[in-house]
Protein backbone atom coordinates (compact mmCIF):
# COMPACT_ATOMS: atom_id res chain seq x y z
CA UNK A 1 0.00 0.00 0.00
CA UNK A 2 2.75 2.40 -1.35
CA UNK A 3 3.12 4.32 -4.41
CA UNK A 4 2.24 7.57 -4.59
CA UNK A 5 -1.26 8.54 -4.70
CA UNK A 6 -2.25 11.83 -6.83
CA UNK A 7 -6.00 13.51 -6.44
CA UNK A 8 -6.96 16.32 -8.79
CA UNK A 9 -9.04 18.30 -7.28
CA UNK A 10 -9.56 19.47 -3.17
CA UNK A 11 -13.03 19.92 -2.98
CA UNK A 12 -14.95 17.48 -0.81
CA UNK A 13 -15.02 14.46 -3.02
CA UNK A 14 -10.94 14.65 -3.08
CA UNK A 15 -10.33 16.13 0.06
CA UNK A 16 -12.48 12.94 1.25
CA UNK A 17 -10.51 9.99 -0.39
CA UNK A 18 -7.25 11.74 0.96
CA UNK A 19 -8.05 11.26 4.40
CA UNK A 20 -9.74 8.04 3.81
CA UNK A 21 -6.72 6.84 2.39
CA UNK A 22 -4.77 7.75 5.00
CA UNK A 23 -7.55 5.70 7.37
CA UNK A 24 -7.40 2.64 5.09
CA UNK A 25 -3.88 2.36 5.96
CA UNK A 26 -2.07 4.32 2.71
CA UNK A 27 1.44 5.17 3.81
CA UNK A 28 2.74 6.55 0.41
CA UNK A 29 2.85 9.86 -0.47
CA UNK A 30 -0.62 11.58 -1.21
CA UNK A 31 -0.73 14.82 -3.49
CA UNK A 32 -3.36 16.92 -3.29
CA UNK A 33 -3.71 19.10 -6.67
CA UNK A 34 -5.95 22.42 -6.74
CA UNK A 35 -6.71 24.75 -9.05
CA UNK A 36 -8.16 27.28 -6.59
CA UNK A 37 -5.86 29.66 -4.28
CA UNK A 38 -8.22 28.89 -0.90
CA UNK A 39 -7.24 26.30 1.13
CA UNK A 40 -10.22 23.75 0.55
CA UNK A 41 -13.89 24.84 2.01
CA UNK A 42 -17.41 23.21 1.66
CA UNK A 43 -19.59 24.36 -1.00
CA UNK A 44 -23.48 23.36 -0.38
CA UNK A 45 -22.91 26.47 2.43
CA UNK A 46 -22.39 29.06 -0.34
CA UNK A 47 -25.46 29.70 -1.51
CA UNK A 48 -27.09 29.32 2.66
CA UNK A 49 -25.56 30.84 5.55
CA UNK A 50 -22.12 30.97 3.91
CA UNK A 51 -23.37 33.53 0.85
CA UNK A 52 -24.63 36.10 4.06
CA UNK A 53 -20.65 35.40 5.95
CA UNK A 54 -17.59 34.54 5.06
CA UNK A 55 -17.20 33.09 8.30
CA UNK A 56 -19.80 30.46 7.65
CA UNK A 57 -18.20 28.34 5.07
CA UNK A 58 -16.38 25.68 6.91
CA UNK A 59 -13.08 24.56 5.90
CA UNK A 60 -12.58 21.01 4.52
CA UNK A 61 -8.64 20.96 5.60
CA UNK A 62 -6.78 23.06 7.99
CA UNK A 63 -3.01 23.45 7.84
CA UNK A 64 -2.87 21.16 11.01
CA UNK A 65 -4.54 18.21 9.19
CA UNK A 66 -2.26 19.14 6.11
CA UNK A 67 0.67 18.18 8.54
CA UNK A 68 -1.26 15.71 10.86
CA UNK A 69 -2.25 13.97 7.53
CA UNK A 70 1.24 14.43 5.83
CA UNK A 71 -0.49 15.78 2.78
CA UNK A 72 1.62 17.78 -0.03
CA UNK A 73 -1.61 19.78 -0.79
CA UNK A 74 -0.92 22.24 -3.63
CA UNK A 75 -2.50 24.98 -4.56
CA UNK A 76 -2.89 27.63 -7.05
CA UNK A 77 -1.96 23.99 -9.44
CA UNK A 78 -4.59 23.24 -12.06
CA UNK A 79 -4.03 20.14 -13.78
CA UNK A 80 -3.89 20.54 -17.91
CA UNK A 81 -3.19 16.93 -19.43
CA UNK A 82 -3.11 13.33 -18.37
CA UNK A 83 -1.00 10.84 -19.95
CA UNK A 84 -2.35 7.21 -19.04
CA UNK A 85 0.35 5.69 -20.95
CA UNK A 86 3.04 7.41 -18.99
CA UNK A 87 1.46 7.78 -15.45
CA UNK A 88 1.73 11.45 -15.42
CA UNK A 89 0.08 14.21 -14.81
CA UNK A 90 1.24 17.92 -16.33
CA UNK A 91 0.11 21.15 -14.91
CA UNK A 92 -0.56 24.22 -16.56
CA UNK A 93 2.40 25.57 -15.44
CA UNK A 94 4.27 23.22 -17.29
CA UNK A 95 5.20 20.60 -14.08
CA UNK A 96 5.01 17.00 -14.99
CA UNK A 97 3.59 14.73 -11.99
CA UNK A 98 3.80 11.06 -11.76
CA UNK A 99 1.26 8.97 -10.04
CA UNK A 100 0.77 5.66 -9.33
CA UNK A 101 -2.99 5.70 -8.45
CA UNK A 102 -5.01 8.72 -10.23
CA UNK A 103 -8.06 9.86 -8.47
CA UNK A 104 -10.18 13.05 -10.76
CA UNK A 105 -12.45 14.79 -8.83
CA UNK A 106 -11.89 17.91 -11.03
CA UNK A 107 -15.77 18.80 -10.04
CA UNK A 108 -17.83 21.19 -11.79
CA UNK A 109 -18.00 24.92 -12.58
CA UNK A 110 -20.74 27.26 -12.86
CA UNK A 111 -22.15 27.22 -16.48
CA UNK A 112 -21.61 31.21 -17.51
CA UNK A 113 -23.69 33.52 -17.92
CA UNK A 114 -24.60 33.53 -21.66
CA UNK A 115 -25.96 37.15 -21.22
CA UNK A 116 -23.30 40.30 -20.05
CA UNK A 117 -20.66 37.98 -18.71
CA UNK A 118 -17.94 40.06 -18.73
CA UNK A 119 -20.13 43.03 -16.14
CA UNK A 120 -19.35 42.70 -12.33
CA UNK A 121 -22.70 43.21 -11.69
CA UNK A 122 -23.50 39.60 -13.58
CA UNK A 123 -22.71 36.69 -10.70
CA UNK A 124 -22.72 32.91 -10.80
CA UNK A 125 -22.27 31.05 -7.84
CA UNK A 126 -20.20 28.40 -7.21
CA UNK A 127 -17.07 29.22 -5.65
CA UNK A 128 -15.80 31.24 -2.51
CA UNK A 129 -14.96 34.03 -4.49
CA UNK A 130 -18.57 33.84 -6.44
CA UNK A 131 -19.71 34.54 -2.97
CA UNK A 132 -17.80 37.03 -1.91
CA UNK A 133 -18.42 38.70 -4.91
CA UNK A 134 -22.30 38.16 -4.25
CA UNK A 135 -22.32 39.11 -0.69
CA UNK A 136 -20.85 42.62 -1.22
CA UNK A 137 -24.58 43.87 -2.94
CA UNK A 138 -27.25 41.92 0.06
CA UNK A 139 -27.87 45.14 1.68
CA UNK A 140 -31.61 45.87 2.24
CA UNK A 141 -33.53 47.65 -0.62
CA UNK A 142 -31.10 46.22 -3.33
CA UNK A 143 -32.47 44.45 -6.43
CA UNK A 144 -31.30 41.00 -7.11
CA UNK A 145 -32.70 39.35 -10.72
CA UNK A 146 -32.44 35.75 -10.23
CA UNK A 147 -32.50 33.63 -13.76
CA UNK A 148 -32.71 29.83 -12.87
CA UNK A 149 -35.12 28.70 -10.04
CA UNK A 150 -33.06 25.48 -9.38
CA UNK A 151 -31.65 24.82 -6.22
CA UNK A 152 -28.65 27.74 -6.27
CA UNK A 153 -31.31 29.96 -8.06
CA UNK A 154 -34.23 28.92 -4.65
CA UNK A 155 -31.57 29.12 -1.87
CA UNK A 156 -29.55 32.33 -3.19
CA UNK A 157 -33.30 33.92 -2.71
CA UNK A 158 -33.88 32.61 0.19
CA UNK A 159 -30.55 34.24 1.77
CA UNK A 160 -31.27 37.25 0.05
CA UNK A 161 -34.95 38.28 0.82
CA UNK A 162 -33.77 37.65 4.59
CA UNK A 163 -31.23 40.42 4.16
CA UNK A 164 -34.13 42.45 2.80
CA UNK A 165 -32.99 42.45 -1.04
CA UNK A 166 -36.05 43.44 -3.35
CA UNK A 167 -35.57 39.93 -5.26
CA UNK A 168 -36.96 39.03 -9.17
CA UNK A 169 -36.66 35.35 -9.98
CA UNK A 170 -37.13 33.70 -13.60
CA UNK A 171 -37.09 30.64 -15.00
CA UNK A 172 -38.41 29.32 -18.52
CA UNK A 173 -40.39 26.57 -17.05
CA UNK A 174 -43.67 26.91 -16.15
CA UNK A 175 -42.93 24.64 -12.94
CA UNK A 176 -39.09 24.29 -12.13
CA UNK A 177 -39.21 21.72 -10.03
CA UNK A 178 -42.15 19.65 -11.82
CA UNK A 179 -38.92 18.36 -13.83
CA UNK A 180 -37.77 16.23 -10.26
CA UNK A 181 -40.41 16.02 -8.52
CA UNK A 182 -43.84 16.56 -10.48
CA UNK A 183 -46.07 19.31 -10.96
CA UNK A 184 -48.23 19.27 -7.89
CA UNK A 185 -45.10 19.15 -5.24
CA UNK A 186 -43.39 21.41 -7.63
CA UNK A 187 -45.99 24.52 -7.28
CA UNK A 188 -45.46 24.73 -3.03
CA UNK A 189 -41.98 25.60 -4.04
CA UNK A 190 -43.17 28.45 -6.27
CA UNK A 191 -45.53 29.32 -3.55
CA UNK A 192 -43.03 29.15 -0.72
CA UNK A 193 -40.97 31.94 -2.94
CA UNK A 194 -43.84 33.85 -3.25
CA UNK A 195 -45.25 33.36 -0.10
CA UNK A 196 -41.93 35.31 1.00
CA UNK A 197 -42.41 38.22 -1.17
CA UNK A 198 -39.87 37.37 -4.41
CA UNK A 199 -41.57 38.39 -7.90
CA UNK A 200 -41.57 35.06 -9.52
CA UNK A 201 -41.79 34.96 -13.29
CA UNK A 202 -42.22 31.21 -14.67
CA UNK A 203 -42.30 30.16 -18.71
CA UNK A 204 -40.07 33.15 -19.84
CA UNK A 205 -36.58 33.12 -20.95
CA UNK A 206 -34.27 36.29 -20.72
CA UNK A 207 -33.95 38.19 -24.51
CA UNK A 208 -30.39 39.92 -23.21
CA UNK A 209 -29.07 42.01 -20.52
CA UNK A 210 -27.77 45.13 -20.58
CA UNK A 211 -25.29 46.65 -18.33
CA UNK A 212 -26.03 50.48 -17.61
CA UNK A 213 -23.11 51.01 -15.11
CA UNK A 214 -25.80 51.72 -12.51
CA UNK A 215 -27.50 49.53 -12.61
CA UNK A 216 -28.45 46.14 -15.19
CA UNK A 217 -31.87 45.78 -16.93
CA UNK A 218 -33.09 42.03 -18.25
CA UNK A 219 -35.29 42.20 -21.20
CA UNK A 220 -37.02 38.99 -20.49
CA UNK A 221 -39.15 36.94 -23.76
CA UNK A 222 -42.41 38.28 -23.09
CA UNK A 223 -41.15 42.05 -23.46
CA UNK A 224 -40.39 42.62 -19.92
CA UNK A 225 -38.14 44.75 -18.84
CA UNK A 226 -36.49 43.77 -15.16
CA UNK A 227 -33.97 46.62 -13.76
CA UNK A 228 -31.32 45.22 -11.21
CA UNK A 229 -28.54 45.99 -9.02
CA UNK A 230 -27.01 42.62 -9.85
CA UNK A 231 -28.12 39.17 -11.69
CA UNK A 232 -27.49 35.55 -10.11
CA UNK A 233 -27.21 32.87 -13.11
CA UNK A 234 -27.94 30.02 -11.96
CA UNK A 235 -28.57 27.60 -14.68
CA UNK A 236 -26.55 24.74 -14.43
CA UNK A 237 -23.08 23.72 -14.58
CA UNK A 238 -20.63 22.36 -17.24
CA UNK A 239 -18.55 19.42 -15.89
CA UNK A 240 -14.71 20.41 -15.33
CA UNK A 241 -13.14 17.60 -17.44
CA UNK A 242 -11.68 19.89 -20.59
CA UNK A 243 -8.52 19.06 -19.41
CA UNK A 244 -8.98 14.91 -19.96
CA UNK A 245 -9.77 15.71 -23.64
CA UNK A 246 -5.98 14.13 -24.75
CA UNK A 247 -6.06 11.68 -22.10
CA UNK A 248 -8.06 8.76 -24.20
CA UNK A 249 -10.05 8.53 -21.55
CA UNK A 250 -13.67 7.66 -22.40
CA UNK A 251 -16.19 10.18 -21.34
CA UNK A 252 -20.15 10.85 -22.06
CA UNK A 253 -20.86 13.80 -19.51
CA UNK A 254 -18.54 12.56 -17.26
CA UNK A 255 -15.69 10.34 -17.09
CA UNK A 256 -17.03 6.14 -17.26
CA UNK A 257 -16.13 4.05 -14.42
CA UNK A 258 -17.12 0.99 -13.41
CA UNK A 259 -18.81 -0.25 -10.52
CA UNK A 260 -15.80 0.22 -8.52
CA UNK A 261 -15.44 3.92 -9.39
CA UNK A 262 -12.78 2.79 -11.63
CA UNK A 263 -12.15 4.88 -14.77
CA UNK A 264 -12.89 2.16 -17.82
CA UNK A 265 -10.06 0.35 -19.32
CA UNK A 266 -7.70 1.62 -16.50
CA UNK A 267 -6.47 -0.33 -13.75
CA UNK A 268 -5.60 2.69 -11.30
CA UNK A 269 -7.00 5.89 -12.51
CA UNK A 270 -10.50 6.66 -10.50
CA UNK A 271 -13.11 9.29 -10.15
CA UNK A 272 -15.15 10.67 -7.51
CA UNK A 273 -18.10 13.30 -7.19
CA UNK A 274 -19.18 14.97 -10.30
CA UNK A 275 -17.30 13.96 -12.78
CA UNK A 276 -17.82 10.39 -12.17
CA UNK A 277 -20.32 8.52 -14.61
CA UNK A 278 -20.55 5.30 -13.01
CA UNK A 279 -22.22 1.56 -13.22
CA UNK A 280 -24.63 2.04 -10.74
CA UNK A 281 -25.59 -1.83 -9.94
CA UNK A 282 -29.03 -1.08 -8.49
CA UNK A 283 -30.16 0.70 -10.91
CA UNK A 284 -28.49 -1.13 -13.71
CA UNK A 285 -27.43 1.57 -15.64
CA UNK A 286 -24.60 4.61 -15.60
CA UNK A 287 -25.09 7.53 -13.12
CA UNK A 288 -23.67 10.64 -12.71
CA UNK A 289 -24.84 12.65 -9.25
CA UNK A 290 -23.81 15.87 -7.79
CA UNK A 291 -24.63 15.30 -4.73
CA UNK A 292 -22.57 16.12 -1.31
CA UNK A 293 -23.25 13.16 0.31
CA UNK A 294 -22.34 10.78 -3.03
CA UNK A 295 -19.48 12.88 -3.23
CA UNK A 296 -18.29 11.30 0.64
CA UNK A 297 -20.08 7.86 -0.21
CA UNK A 298 -17.93 7.60 -3.86
CA UNK A 299 -14.61 9.03 -1.85
CA UNK A 300 -14.53 6.76 0.73
CA UNK A 301 -15.02 3.78 -1.76
CA UNK A 302 -12.50 4.90 -4.06
CA UNK A 303 -10.05 5.22 -1.17
CA UNK A 304 -10.59 1.69 -0.26
CA UNK A 305 -10.36 -0.08 -3.59
CA UNK A 306 -7.05 2.01 -4.00
CA UNK A 307 -5.45 0.84 -0.67
CA UNK A 308 -7.42 -2.56 -1.49
CA UNK A 309 -6.97 -3.50 -4.91
CA UNK A 310 -7.87 -7.18 -4.05
CA UNK A 311 -11.32 -6.16 -1.60
CA UNK A 312 -13.14 -4.30 -4.33
CA UNK A 313 -15.92 -2.82 -3.20
CA UNK A 314 -19.06 -1.43 -5.40
CA UNK A 315 -20.72 1.98 -4.86
CA UNK A 316 -24.30 1.79 -4.94
CA UNK A 317 -25.96 4.48 -2.61
CA UNK A 318 -29.42 5.39 -2.11
CA UNK A 319 -28.95 9.15 -3.75
CA UNK A 320 -29.88 12.13 -0.65
CA UNK A 321 -29.86 15.87 -1.39
CA UNK A 322 -30.80 18.50 1.01
CA UNK A 323 -31.56 22.19 0.26
CA UNK A 324 -32.70 24.99 2.88
CA UNK A 325 -35.05 27.41 1.47
CA UNK A 326 -36.66 29.83 4.05
CA UNK A 327 -38.04 28.25 7.02
CA UNK A 328 -38.26 24.47 4.67
CA UNK A 329 -35.55 21.84 5.51
CA UNK A 330 -36.16 19.85 2.02
CA UNK A 331 -34.92 16.66 1.72
CA UNK A 332 -34.74 14.82 -1.09
CA UNK A 333 -34.24 10.71 -1.38
CA UNK A 334 -33.83 8.35 -4.43
CA UNK A 335 -34.90 9.19 -7.40
CA UNK A 336 -38.20 10.86 -7.66
CA UNK A 337 -40.79 9.58 -10.74
CA UNK A 338 -42.09 12.92 -11.95
CA UNK A 339 -44.05 11.51 -14.45
CA UNK A 340 -45.97 9.81 -11.45
CA UNK A 341 -48.29 11.46 -8.79
CA UNK A 342 -47.03 10.93 -5.49
CA UNK A 343 -48.89 9.90 -2.32
CA UNK A 344 -48.47 13.66 -0.06
CA UNK A 345 -48.75 12.87 3.62
CA UNK A 346 -49.27 16.46 5.14
CA UNK A 347 -50.04 16.16 8.96
CA UNK A 348 -52.65 19.10 10.02
CA UNK A 349 -50.47 22.15 12.11
CA UNK A 350 -47.29 20.66 11.47
CA UNK A 351 -45.75 22.32 8.50
CA UNK A 352 -44.66 18.80 7.31
CA UNK A 353 -45.12 17.15 4.27
CA UNK A 354 -44.06 14.36 2.56
CA UNK A 355 -44.49 12.59 -0.52
CA UNK A 356 -43.75 9.38 -1.44
CA UNK A 357 -43.14 8.43 -4.98
CA UNK A 358 -43.70 5.14 -6.43
CA UNK A 359 -42.15 4.02 -10.09
CA UNK A 360 -44.04 2.42 -13.16
CA UNK A 361 -43.92 -0.64 -11.20
CA UNK A 362 -45.28 0.69 -8.06
CA UNK A 363 -41.79 0.17 -6.91
CA UNK A 364 -40.41 2.60 -3.83
CA UNK A 365 -38.32 4.87 -5.82
CA UNK A 366 -38.13 7.93 -3.72
CA UNK A 367 -39.32 10.66 -1.53
CA UNK A 368 -39.15 14.64 -1.34
CA UNK A 369 -39.99 15.88 1.99
CA UNK A 370 -39.98 19.36 4.27
CA UNK A 371 -39.37 19.55 7.95
CA UNK A 372 -39.49 15.99 8.19
CA UNK A 373 -36.73 14.20 8.99
CA UNK A 374 -37.46 11.53 10.02
CA UNK A 375 -40.11 10.42 7.24
CA UNK A 376 -36.90 11.26 4.56
CA UNK A 377 -34.86 8.49 6.90
CA UNK A 378 -37.49 6.26 6.82
CA UNK A 379 -37.75 6.26 2.76
CA UNK A 380 -33.42 5.97 2.74
CA UNK A 381 -33.70 3.16 4.07
CA UNK A 382 -36.50 1.25 3.01
CA UNK A 383 -34.41 1.64 -0.53
CA UNK A 384 -31.54 0.26 0.47
CA UNK A 385 -33.50 -2.68 2.12
CA UNK A 386 -36.14 -2.59 -0.95
CA UNK A 387 -39.17 -1.98 1.22
CA UNK A 388 -41.92 -0.95 -0.48
CA UNK A 389 -44.27 2.02 -0.72
CA UNK A 390 -47.05 0.68 1.38
CA UNK A 391 -44.06 -0.36 4.35
CA UNK A 392 -43.05 3.36 4.24
CA UNK A 393 -46.81 4.75 4.46
CA UNK A 394 -47.42 1.73 7.23
CA UNK A 395 -45.29 3.34 9.17
CA UNK A 396 -45.65 7.15 8.51
CA UNK A 397 -49.41 7.06 8.63
CA UNK A 398 -49.92 6.58 12.50
CA UNK A 399 -48.04 10.08 12.99
CA UNK A 400 -50.37 11.64 10.24
CA UNK A 401 -53.42 10.67 12.42
CA UNK A 402 -52.15 11.64 15.66
CA UNK B 1 -13.88 2.81 24.80
CA UNK B 2 -14.81 5.53 22.31
CA UNK B 3 -17.25 7.87 23.23
CA UNK B 4 -19.66 9.62 20.69
CA UNK B 5 -20.30 13.72 20.94
CA UNK B 6 -22.97 15.28 19.58
CA UNK B 7 -23.13 19.13 18.93
CA UNK B 8 -27.18 19.71 19.28
CA UNK B 9 -26.41 22.84 18.13
CA UNK B 10 -25.13 22.08 15.10
CA UNK B 11 -26.94 19.29 13.86
CA UNK B 12 -29.26 20.03 11.10
CA UNK B 13 -31.00 17.03 10.60
CA UNK B 14 -29.66 15.70 7.66
CA UNK B 15 -29.67 12.09 8.96
CA UNK B 16 -26.58 10.66 7.41
CA UNK B 17 -25.35 9.42 10.87
CA UNK B 18 -29.07 7.59 11.12
CA UNK B 19 -28.04 6.03 7.59
CA UNK B 20 -25.04 4.96 8.76
CA UNK B 21 -25.55 3.78 12.22
CA UNK B 22 -29.22 3.27 13.16
CA UNK B 23 -27.94 1.29 16.19
CA UNK B 24 -26.32 4.26 17.71
CA UNK B 25 -28.15 7.44 16.02
CA UNK B 26 -31.57 8.73 15.58
CA UNK B 27 -33.71 11.46 14.44
CA UNK B 28 -36.29 12.49 17.61
CA UNK B 29 -39.37 14.55 16.03
CA UNK B 30 -38.04 17.82 15.66
CA UNK B 31 -35.86 16.25 13.37
CA UNK B 32 -32.60 16.69 15.96
CA UNK B 33 -29.72 13.60 16.50
CA UNK B 34 -30.61 11.27 19.11
CA UNK B 35 -27.40 9.40 20.21
CA UNK B 36 -28.73 6.12 21.37
CA UNK B 37 -25.95 5.08 23.05
CA UNK B 38 -23.05 6.68 23.52
CA UNK B 39 -20.07 3.87 24.54
CA UNK B 40 -18.67 2.41 21.25
CA UNK B 41 -17.41 -1.00 21.47
CA UNK B 42 -14.15 -1.02 19.93
CA UNK B 43 -15.23 -3.51 17.08
CA UNK B 44 -17.86 -0.97 15.99
CA UNK B 45 -15.37 2.03 15.84
CA UNK B 46 -14.68 1.93 12.19
CA UNK B 47 -18.31 2.11 11.36
CA UNK B 48 -19.57 4.42 13.73
CA UNK B 49 -16.53 7.33 13.05
CA UNK B 50 -18.06 6.61 9.09
CA UNK B 51 -21.17 7.57 10.25
CA UNK B 52 -20.11 10.67 12.60
CA UNK B 53 -17.36 11.64 9.94
CA UNK B 54 -20.82 12.00 7.07
CA UNK B 55 -22.16 14.47 8.86
CA UNK B 56 -22.72 17.51 6.34
CA UNK B 57 -22.37 19.93 8.98
CA UNK B 58 -19.48 18.24 11.34
CA UNK B 59 -21.71 17.64 14.57
CA UNK B 60 -20.66 14.47 15.59
CA UNK B 61 -17.40 12.98 16.74
CA UNK B 62 -15.55 9.96 18.94
CA UNK B 63 -13.67 10.32 21.66
CA UNK B 64 -11.50 8.28 23.60
CA UNK B 65 -12.12 8.12 27.25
Amino acid sequence: MTGHAVIVGASVAGVRVARTLRDEGWTGPITLLEAEQHMPYDKPPLSKAGLLSADDVPALLTADDVGALDLDLRLGSRAAALDPATGTVTLADGEVVGYDALVLATGAAARPSPWCAGSPRVHVMRSRDDAQALRTMLAPGNRLLIIGAGFIGSEVAGSARSQGVEVTLVDPQPVPMARIMGEAVGRRFVDLQRDHGVDVRLGVGVEQIDDRGEHVVATLTDGAQVEADAVLVGIGVSLNTAWLGSSGLPMDNGVLCDAQCRVIGSSNIYAAGDVSRWRHERHGRDVRVEHWTNAIEQAAVVAHNIAHPDDLRTHAPVEYVWSDQYDWKIQIVGTPAPGIEPVVLEPAGTGRFAAIYADADNALCGSVTINWGRASVLVRKALRDHGSVEDVLRTLSPQVVS
Amino acid sequence: MPIVKADLEACQGYANCVVGAEDVFDLDDDGNVVVLRAEIDEADRARVETAAKSCPVSALRLEDS
